[in-house]
């Protein structure tokens, strides 16, 4: 009814009267939108030249989203909500999509390209220096980023760059060794230059300038930056049976199911390419002689580690505000922010000092409390462990204190009053006045920290790296690994042999016993609610 | 009579103060207990910040030696660029955090359209579930994107900053749309028949009112960023590109080789600013945490 009335009284107003020009803001929203056009065409157009056609795709569809959105008058609510919904689809939904994507793929070391992208890279790694092929004196040269090799062939200067085959130049000049010196429209690089900067020696070697459109023609390449021989494959590429084949030794190599080229001589070729793989990474976690094993402890430690960490830092924090919620006390709120010194101090430097203090050589720890024993708080598999939740309940013991005593501040009066009337004792007051109460309050907390504990890789990978390792095991794991510092380690981003299928295929798991755990949130918030 | 009467008198007050050491008199022994658990780790890392040996043999006896070494061989390291690249990634977070936060909030608190319960339901669930989890995919989208557009690539902090902006629709907008809500929607009304539009009722009106919550989304944005480290590992590559975080790790991650004194030093200068903040803003900082994300 409410709105019929406002619908009523708001009666359309004449165009002319509604004017009231087109103010600054319109001019403001009008450069920004230019702004984010001229970056969104720029986008469109780079992803057109690297042949992107997933990211072309989707900044066209984002672009005309914006336009539409900021320019009609009818999306009044997406003008507001736009900028951030970009961020959040391709940041957080794309990102999770993508990694259940991964997940049944074999998308890893040897095989991180398609299929096309294998092939070429199968043939560029292939590639001899072609027997009794002359070598030419070069001249590197650069137009711009662009890095292109200059040589005489036919006594034709002819010039070439990774894009574009070598083809004669006009007035193009060479010094009497036949190599140019003169090349119109590009810069000529001296020697002393490559040999003085690494990065550029690196990339002239790794330049291929294409000696014609045809790819079997090989390919220009140099070793040392100052002479130049042409290279080709022997392998050959025929994409309708999908078959790579040396030509030098016949040897035909067809892709198998995992994306590797295996020859008919049994050998197969180092690059591969993705493929979908089903769900045997997720087999592989559990079934796999190298992982299953270190993986089933570490989940264990992953559940144990959440759930320790919240229990004691909840019950330390509780007994502090219990003890010091009390008005006779002077000077509480200086007490109170020296007792949470440990939660406004950094994290990951928290876990870092403490790596230090734990030192069972130097460590105070050691020497403090243990009389200059040396004991290996973080070399030992228990003592690691016990290690991490002592360091935890330093960090967190103070946000449960603070959680704790607000909780308690907020308790109904009457209801305390009420027990103490009737008789109930101390303990008695809180177990069933007090701390059913507190739980309403803290319980949804709870399972929120037992959520981010269970992803929390500062404090694993900060103190032990997850160390120590597992003795028995093949993989870079260790006995105080949790599930998503096992990830990192697999995923071999840091370094080592990657295998993003798997390490995607874990995240999986992770996403789903945190969702199982958020939803077991939402009820109990929802039954502890109707108890009050 | 007479004599008695000053003997339970004494014995009245024995009594009151053996009550009151039961009650409350005990608590400040046990404070002082809490304190030395709480502070003993601090002021271990400030005595060794000034210690002259430069690493951890030694500094078990407090405040044995006093040197600024450690500090002025701060600018020998990359320490001031890693502080700079924390303070402009942390900053840019927070910021953007804000301003989209506030903006989708001001939508779904004022607006009322299709899908706008979907859209909130659809947010909470997101939000539930972490970002970095899903690092993996997050590297090789910047991989592919980084073909595209280089500033958007692997090893660029603009890359860092988006990827934090991913999450400030999910973890901010409730936070916020709860205290939007708590401002009277007559006020837009008014300002609406006085002739306002909807960007002025946002700007002017709404913004100036809701500024506790931007602050303690703001911080708490900051906060996130500063301490963040798989996702600034894995997005920076270069030394000069690192934040704190990541650079910080490096110094003491090699038992042989840990700079202990510089890393207490660069531990003393970066915290600092920081714990005096968080307390100075503890009250807002607690309610926030209490009605939305958590640190620990």
């Amino acid at each position: 009814m409410s709105t019929e009335t406002s619908t009523q009284v708001q009666k359309p107003e004449a165009p002319a009267r509604n004017w009231r020009g087109l103010g600054w803001g319109f001019l403001v929203k009008l450069l920004l939108m230019m702004l984010v056009n001229a970056l969104g065409v720029a986008a469109i157009m780079a992803a057109w030249n690297v042949e992107q056609w997933t990211i072309l795709a989707v900044s066209v569809v984002f672009l005309i989203a914006a336009d539409w959105v900021y320019f009609a008058k009818r999306t009044l609510p997406l003008k507001y909500i736009f900028p951030g919904l970009v961020f959040l689809l391709i940041f957080q939904v794309f990102t999770m999509g993508y990694t259940a994507y991964v997940a049944t793929t074999n998308y890893g070391a040897g095989h991180n390209v398609n299929m096309q992208q294998a092939v070429d890279a199968a043939l560029i790694q292939d590639e001899r220096r072609v027997d009794g092929s002359p070598s030419y004196p070069l001249s590197v040269v650069k137009d711009g980023d662009t890095l292109g090799m200059a040589v005489v062939i036919d006594d034709v200067v002819q010039v070439g760059s990774e894009d574009q085959p070598l083809a004669p130049v006009d007035g193009g000049v060479a010094d009497g060794a036949g190599r140019p010196t003169e090349v119109p429209g590009w810069e000529v690089v001296t020697v002393n230059d490559l040999l003085s900067d690494p990065e550029l020696a690196q990339s002239v070697t790794d330049l291929r300038v294409p000696v014609s459109d045809e790819a079997d023609d090989g390919s220009l390449r140099t070793r040392d930056g100052s002479s130049a021989s042409i290279y080709r494959s022997s392998l050959v590429w025929d994409p309708e049976t999908t078959t790579l084949t040396n030509t030098d030794t016949g040897v035909v190599y067809t892709p198998d199911e995992y994306g590797t080229f295996v020859g008919t001589d049994g050998s197969s070729l180092p690059v591969g390419f993705y493929v979908n793989i089903g769900f045997e990474n997720f087999v592989k976690a559990v079934t796999d002689e190298d992982y299953a094993g270190p993986l089933l402890k570490i989940t264990a430690w992953t559940f144990a580690f959440a759930f320790l960490t919240v229990a004691t830092s909840f019950l330390l924090g509780l007994l502090f505000a219990l003890i010091f919620n009390d008005d006779r006390i002077k000077g509480k709120k200086v007490l109170r922010t020296l007792f949470i010194l440990p939660y406004a101090f950094p994290a990951f430097m928290s876990a870092l000092l403490w790596r230090g203090m734990l030192n069972p050589e130097f460590g105070i720890i050691n020497e403090w409390f243990f009389f200059g024993a040396n004991i290996n708080w973080l070399g030992d598999p228990w003592l690691a462990k016990f290690s991490i939740l002592f360091v935890n309940l330093w960090l967190s013991y103070p946000y449960w204190f603070l959680v704790c005593t607000g909780a308690l501040q907020s308790l109904p009066g009457e209801t305390t009053e009420a027990a103490k009337i009737d008789g109930a004792g101390r303990w008695r007051m809180f177990r069933s006045i007090t701390f059913p109460l507190l739980m309403v309050s803290t319980a949804p907390l709870a399972i929120a920290s037992f959520a981010f504990n269970f992803n929390n890789f500062t404090i694993i990978y900060m103190l032990t790296n997850g160390g120590p390792r597992f003795a028995d095991a093949s993989v870079p794991l260790g006995h105080t690994d949790i599930l998503i510092s096992a990830i990192y380690q697999i995923s071999g981003i840091a370094g080592g042999r990657a295998d993003y299928g798997l390490a995607s295929a874990l995240s999986i798991v992770v996403f789903v016993v945190v969702g199982i755990v958020s939803a077991i949130a939402f009820r109990q918030t929802r039954k502890l609610e109707e108890i009050q | 009579m007479s004599t008695a009467a000053p003997v339970t008198q004494k014995s009245r007050e024995g009594a009151r103060r053996r009550r009151w050491w039961g009650e409350v008199g005990w608590k400040y022994p046990v404070a002082i207990l809490v304190i030395l658990y709480a502070a003993f780790p601090l002021v271990f890392v400030l005595s060794a910040s000034f210690d002259q040996t430069g690493n951890l043999r030694g500094t078990e006896r407090l405040f044995n030696s006093f040197t600024l070494d450690n500090y002025a061989g701060l600018s020998d390291t990359l320490f001031w660029t890693w502080v700079g690249n924390t303070l402009v990634i942390g900053f840019s977070a927070a910021f953007g955090a804000v301003l989209m936060g506030a903006a989708a909030a001001y939508a779904f608190s004022r607006f009322r359209f299709k899908g706008r319960r979907a859209s909130l339901t659809g947010l909470l669930i997101l939000q539930m579930f972490p970002q970095t989890v899903a690092f993996v995919a997050v590297f090789l989208l910047l991989l592919s994107l980084g073909e595209v557009v280089p500033a958007l690539g692997i090893n660029s902090k603009l890359a860092l900053i988006c990827v934090y902006l991913g999450t400030a629709l999910g973890a901010n907008t409730f936070l916020m749309y709860g205290f939007f809500n708590s401002i009277p929607t007559e006020m837009d009304e008014a300002a609406k028949i006085d002739g306002a539009t909807h960007a002025q009722i946002f700007w002017k009106l709404i913004m100036p009112l809701v500024t506790p919550i931007l602050a303690v989304v703001g911080l708490l944005a900051f906060i996130s960023a500063f301490g963040d480290f798989i996702l600034a590992r894995i997005v920076l590559v270069s030394s000069e590109n690192w934040t704190l975080a990541v650079g910080m790790y490096q110094w003491v991650s090699d038992q042989l080789t840990a700079r202990w004194g510089i890393f207490s030093a660069g531990t003393v200068i970066a915290a600092v600013p920081v714990l005096i903040l968080f307390l100075v803003l503890q009250r807002y900082i607690v309610g926030g945490l209490t009605s939305g994300s958590v640190k620990g």
